[in-house]
């Protein structure tokens, strides 16, 4: 008979819902009679609902809904309110920002106009949400950490739409709306400023990406491990430490000679996501505005080295005198 | 619970072969020719290269025809363009450009068969022109072409109109002007490798010289104002480069700076000449055979086809893999005089005289 051990085991715990706490005056009832779905139960809670909406939910989605659909609505007439072709191209279809020579100010509607509104819309629906965060989290009597860490994917989200193209001056240094044109338009980024590989910040993007993911994988797997001896119980290792805890310390101490503990390995954990699209973001703001020429700076501060010259005699032909045209 | 698993097993392995059946299949060959280390590779399929084999192979030459005797332009009418050749050469120039160019019609897509000599048929008026533009290219743009120069066939292929040509996009935006403009952009453009980058950088770059250099050439801000925009018109174009030439990016760059010319294979060179090059037989051949061309020739917003790389190239970084087909061809190599073929001694004169001059 299969028996409960803990919260890895397939074995589906079921009771009467939880309706959670009470909620203090000024909230909003929750919506969505909470029941169980087994499908769920597999990958997390078997429990669905009840929610919270409350007005700042309401209002945030009444404006993501309205960003995305002007976003939506301008690539279906794109493609002259094709749905198959909405459908069929829809990777490619995109709500494009103004062109180069409105700078600052506000295009006409199909020139950027409706990316200048749909981004507005997303900005109040996204700092809405991030203010729902917060709340959610003060009422529940939890810390902050969720609403501060959203505010590293928010800082890169504004420098990228806002703080960026105001600094340089134009709208049209921002970001499409769409999915290949977006990754098109990181690309061109980098071309543009001369390859954003050498951008220190840049890289260090990239480190703490890579090195969240390989946090991730070392804290799940190490909590996996000691699942048996009641490891994935980390709140109360965290003040009472048990076997689980020791053993998983000694595996990486015997492993690498260091080991986290309970508790701070969630700090790194949160520090590497959040400093990823915080240092990300440093690397974007300094790219045009204070940096033009990522190549030329690395071989500036001599980042880039210099390698052997394979092809010599290669001459830029606009610098030879009398070449047509 | 392991049929469940079973079926996952299942579904996936069916999700990823679908997603592999968009990959080419390995092995590709690949060939080194930069600094070790620097990624400067080539990437070929040997298998798109053999499939390119007959679309290259150079059609058989007709014999050489002597040089002497009289001139076309002296026994035939409405010589204007090949006059000076002797009319042996001449005949067999048309026999080989019909055999190139039209070779379901023959000499009557072009000639008029009750009288060659008539103008009568804009075919006609075309390649004669064509022809202009033909020796223009062998000879004042060996920086493109090398001597390995070029023919009808490095375009035509055995077609009245080249495969590959393009004409400017109607941007007009669908319905009304007042939501869906693409801004040039985003829709799975073949002209530019099926991306969502600006689909017609041909009309700035090709016809139009726009800049394509959008790069600063300082470390710090020092009034380079081009856009992340302007960047995705150039990366149109190099896109298109690209894919009809069958290369990757560092056939012609170095992988650590696409401006900086350090490091860079001496084909970036020929390539920029090759841009100046289709940008000049655009505006001097093409366009101006606007008015020539019938209605059902020209392109939706009524402009005539153009050149642009993949005309020659098809898909090769050497047009027909590099054969030097124009060689067999002298009477396309230059701009004949239609005055009789000087002899031997008098070209000596003749060379001499330019020498003191």
């Amino acid at each position: 008979m299969a028996q409960y051990q803990n919260l890895f085991t397939t074995v589906q715990v079921s009771g009467p819902v939880s309706e959670g706490i009470p909620l203090s005056k000024g909230n909003d009832p929750r919506i969505i009679k909470p029941f169980f779905l087994h499908l769920a139960g597999r990958i997390g809670n078997a429990q669905i609902g009840p929610l919270y909406l409350g007005t700042l939910g309401v209002a945030s989605l009444i404006f993501g809904i309205l960003s995305i659909n002007i976003m939506g609505m301008n690539m279906l007439a794109s493609v002259n309110f094709s749905p198959i072709q909405f459908v069929r191209q829809l990777f490619w279809l995109a709500l494009e920002p103004p062109a180069p020579i409105y700078g600052l100010h506000f295009p006409p509607l199909n020139q950027g106009g409706w990316w200048m509104i749909s981004g507005l819309f997303l900005t109040i629906s996204i700092l809405l949400w991030w203010a729902r965060t917060y709340r959610r989290a003060r009422e529940l009597g939890l810390g902050t950490h969720v609403p501060w860490a959203f505010t590293g994917a928010i800082w890169l989200f504004l420098v990228l739409g806002f703080f960026r193209p105001v600094l340089m001056g134009c709208w049209c240094e921002a970001v499409p709306f769409g999915v290949f044109p977006h990754l098109d338009w990181t690309a061109a980024f980098s071309l543009r400023y001369g390859n954003l590989f050498y951008n220190p910040f840049h890289a260090l993007s990239i480190v703490f990406l890579y090195g969240s993911v390989l946090l991730f994988a070392m804290h799940g797997a190490t909590i996996l491990a000691v699942g048996r001896y009641g490891g994935e119980r980390e709140i109360e290792q965290i003040v009472d430490r048990g076997t689980a805890s020791e053993r998983a310390a000694l595996f990486w101490r015997w492993t690498m000679g260091f080991n986290a503990t309970m508790e701070s390995i969630h700090r790194w954990a949160w520090w590497f996501a959040v400093l990823c699209p915080l240092a990300g973001g440093i690397g974007i703001l300094l790219t045009g505005t204070v940096v033009d020429n990522w190549y030329l700076w690395a071989v500036k501060h001599h980042v880039a080295p210099p390698y052997p010259i394979v092809f010599p005699n290669v001459i830029d032909p606009a610098t030879l005198p009398g070449v047509k045209p | 619970m392991r049929a469940l698993l079973m079926k996952l097993v299942v579904f996936a392995t069916f999700c990823s072969v679908f997603l592999l059946t968009g990959c080419e299949r390995p092995p590709m060959d690949s060939v080194q020719h930069g600094y070790r280390g620097t990624g400067m590779v080539e990437i070929y399929n040997p298998r798109t290269v053999e499939s390119q084999a007959e679309n290259n192979t150079v059609p058989f030459a007709l014999p050489q025809a002597p040089t002497d005797g009289p001139r076309a332009g002296q026994v035939y009418k409405n010589v204007q363009v090949l006059g000076g050749l002797s009319t042996a050469q001449f005949t067999r120039l048309m026999v080989s450009m019909a055999s190139w160019v039209a070779p379901n019609e023959g000499c009557v897509y072009c000639h008029n068969p009750v009288n060659f000599a008539e103008d009568s048929k804009y075919t006609k008026v075309v390649a004669r022109r064509m022809i202009q533009m033909t020796q223009h290219i062998n000879t004042d743009w060996s920086s493109h072409v090398s001597n390995t120069g070029v023919t009808c066939y490095t375009c035509h292929r055995g077609n009245n109109i080249p495969k590959q040509v393009w004409f400017k996009r109607d941007d007009t935006p669908m319905g009304s002007d007042f939501i869906g403009g693409k801004a040039g952009q985003n829709e799975a453009a073949s002209s530019v490798g099926l991306s969502s980058l600006p689909n017609d950088p041909f009309t700035p770059f090709l016809l139009g010289s726009q800049d394509i250099r959008v790069n600063g050439v300082t470390a710090l801000p020092s009034g380079n104002k081009h856009s992340i925009k302007q960047a995705e018109w150039t990366y149109g174009l190099m896109t298109h480069m690209s894919t009809s030439l069958g290369v990757n990016c560092t056939y012609c760059h170095n992988t650590r700076s696409f401006s900086s010319w350090e490091g860079n294979p001496p084909q970036r060179a020929t390539a920029w000449y090759g841009i100046r090059m289709a940008r000049d037989l655009n505006l001097k051949y093409i366009e101006p055979l606007q008015g020539t061309f019938p209605a059902h020739r020209l392109g939706e917003t009524g402009d005539v086809a153009k050149i642009y790389c993949a005309t020659c190239h098809q898909g090769v970084y050497k047009p027909l893999n590099g054969a030097k087909m124009a060689q067999d061809y002298p009477e396309l190599q230059k701009v004949y005089s239609t005055k009789p073929e000087p002899s031997k001694a008098e070209t000596a004169k003749s060379s001499i005289k330019v020498s003191t001059r």
